[in-house]
């Protein structure tokens, strides 16, 4: 490689999308917190035990990363990543995925494309994303729940996928389908969601240049299956229940698709759910975030990726369409 | 008498050690390292599911005695009561300090704004006299007020379930399943009280 062009985003000073007040705040934090545990050496480093009961993985080097240089500093660990994770179709509790996720078998797999496309068919994973282009990008997740966390994720652009299966002029919305498995997914033998969990994107928005499809993180090509395996979306300026995960259909259409959370509670999960600290849940505040495990930022606006994306929503009124 | 009394003591005891298990249980899991990656959730949950959890059970002493004579029970009573409110406020404090980092601006929008969080304020503060009037002094100076100040303890359960329920993103089986407790140990208590009134 001899030049590798530079985002803009790279062009962020780390300070700005982490002020230094708040990294001050967030050490004072911690060491308050763990003053308070009165174990000041002994800070968790997360469900260590349910990682090494998968099998003792080794924690990898990032790879390449071409996206999110600047939130290098800030990354949580393949530990944390894989062991709290919100994936309902393995149970509610943040711990059940990694707990009933081991016999969920994301191999073999095909991917459903319909729709509004020239080249609908049954896709496999390495069809949507060749080893040979996947690439490794740093995001800040942002969950609906007011914490985030900074992941590596390795995978290939959706717009490449999107390029691929060759949408019509028709084609206004992309939507996505999870996997349904009740004998291997415990979580969906309740009617807890309205399965399969679905989700969807404008399709300016799922021609983004940061949305992403992801096979794999921290410089590793299989994601594991609480992460959502074999492929998920990653949709790093909207919050966390967007980036949809063990996606078994992908659907372009004309109208705007179904949305699982949006029909479950429509008046606290929209279509869009874009990040914005000034429009709150009902039921809590959106305009700071707890940094797990024990940090403190204020949230921003469209979670720091403003300039890839408000172009998408000008002229458009933000807390009517959340 | 002795006896009886060695093994009153000795229950007291076993419920104190029942009552101290999931806190231990934070403090073990943390100092080994083996707290969730979100700690703060993870005790935010588990001391809130405590509180109303022996809440629940200080409401069935009453019921369990009428209902098999076992008297013993009400020595308990307390006892129960005052964890509950241990736990209450051992999960305001990990909200003001570890979630909300004592950020009062923010914490006053919540406290003010959001049903959610006022329905779990609620519970507390109505909790507050309750746990301060149960000393043995208390119970002589207020008298036939004391029960009627004490069966506040239903609106805080109430309150409590609320704010249980609210705090579930789709999954509100659990608080069910407590209400559903609840409702039934209200209900055994409201024939109680229908029947001493048609006897007068």
């Amino acid at each position: 490689m001899f030049f590798k062009k530079k985002k803009p985003w790279e062009f962020i000073a780390s300070s700005e999308i982490t002020p230094e007040t708040h990294y001050v705040n967030r050490r004072q934090f911690m060491g308050a917190s763990l003053a308070f545990a009165a174990g000041a050496a002994l800070r968790p480093t997360g469900a260590r035990g349910a990682v090494e009961r998968l099998g003792r993985l080794q924690e990898p080097e990032v790879g390449d990363v071409t996206y999110g240089e600047n939130l290098r500093d800030e990354l949580n660990s393949y530990e944390q990543v894989t062991t709290y994770n919100n994936f309902y179709e393995f149970g509610t509790g943040k711990e059940d995925p990694v707990r009933n996720a081991g016999s969920f078998r994301p191999e073999p797999w095909t991917v459903e494309v319909t729709g509004e496309v020239h080249k609908p068919g049954t896709y496999s994973v390495e069809d949507l994303a060749p080893p040979s282009m996947v690439e490794d990008r740093i995001y800040r997740l942002r969950c609906v729940e007011a914490w985030s966390m900074v992941i590596p994720w390795r995978g290939v652009g959706l717009r490449e996928i999107i390029s691929k299966v060759e949408p019509t002029a028709n084609a206004k919305y992309v939507a996505f389908e999870t996997a349904v498995r009740p004998a291997e997914m415990p979580g969906v033998r309740r009617p807890i969601l309205d399965w399969p969990y679905r989700e969807g994107l404008r399709i300016d928005e799922a021609a983004n240049e940061l949305t992403f499809m992801a096979t794999g993180l921290y410089g590793r090509d299989d994601l594991p299956n609480q992460n959502g395996a074999p492929l998920r979306l990653v949709v790093p300026w909207k919050y966390g229940f967007k980036s949809i995960k063990s996606i078994v259909r992908i659907a372009f259409v004309e109208e705007q698709p179904y949305t699982t959370w949006k029909a479950s509670a429509p008046h606290e999960y929209g279509f869009y759910a874009n990040v914005n600290p000034e429009v709150d849940h009902p039921r809590w505040s959106q305009a700071r975030e707890r940094l797990l495990p024990f940090g403190r930022r204020e949230t921003d606006l469209f979670n720091g990726y403003t300039e890839m994306v408000e172009h998408m929503y000008r002229g458009m009124d933000l807390s009517r369409w959340y | 008498m002795t006896n009886s009394r060695t093994r009153v003591a000795a229950m007291k005891a076993a419920v104190w050690a029942a009552c101290l298990v999931p806190l231990v249980w934070s403090v073990w899991r943390f100092v080994r390292g083996e707290a969730s990656v979100d700690p703060v959730e993870e005790w935010l949950h588990r001391s809130g599911k405590t509180a109303v959890i022996i809440l629940v059970a200080s409401l069935a002493v009453t019921p369990l005695r009428r209902l098999t004579g076992w008297n013993t029970a009400q020595k308990f009573r307390r006892l129960l009561g005052l964890f509950a409110f241990f736990y209450a406020a051992l999960h305001l404090g990990v909200y003001l300090y570890f979630d909300q980092g004592l950020a009062w601006s923010f914490i006053l929008e919540d406290v003010t704004e959001r049903p959610f969080i006022v329905s779990g304020t609620v519970a507390f503060l109505l909790l507050v006299p309750l746990a301060v009037t149960s000393t043995r002094g208390w119970i002589k100076r207020l008298g036939k007020n004391w029960v009627r100040l004490h069966r506040v303890v239903y609106v805080a359960m109430a309150a409590a379930l609320l704010h249980y329920t609210w705090g579930q993103k789709a999954d509100i089986r659990d608080p069910l399943i407590v209400g559903a407790i609840v409702a039934v140990l209200f209900g055994v208590r409201l024939s109680y009280w229908a029947r001493k009134r048609a006897k007068r």
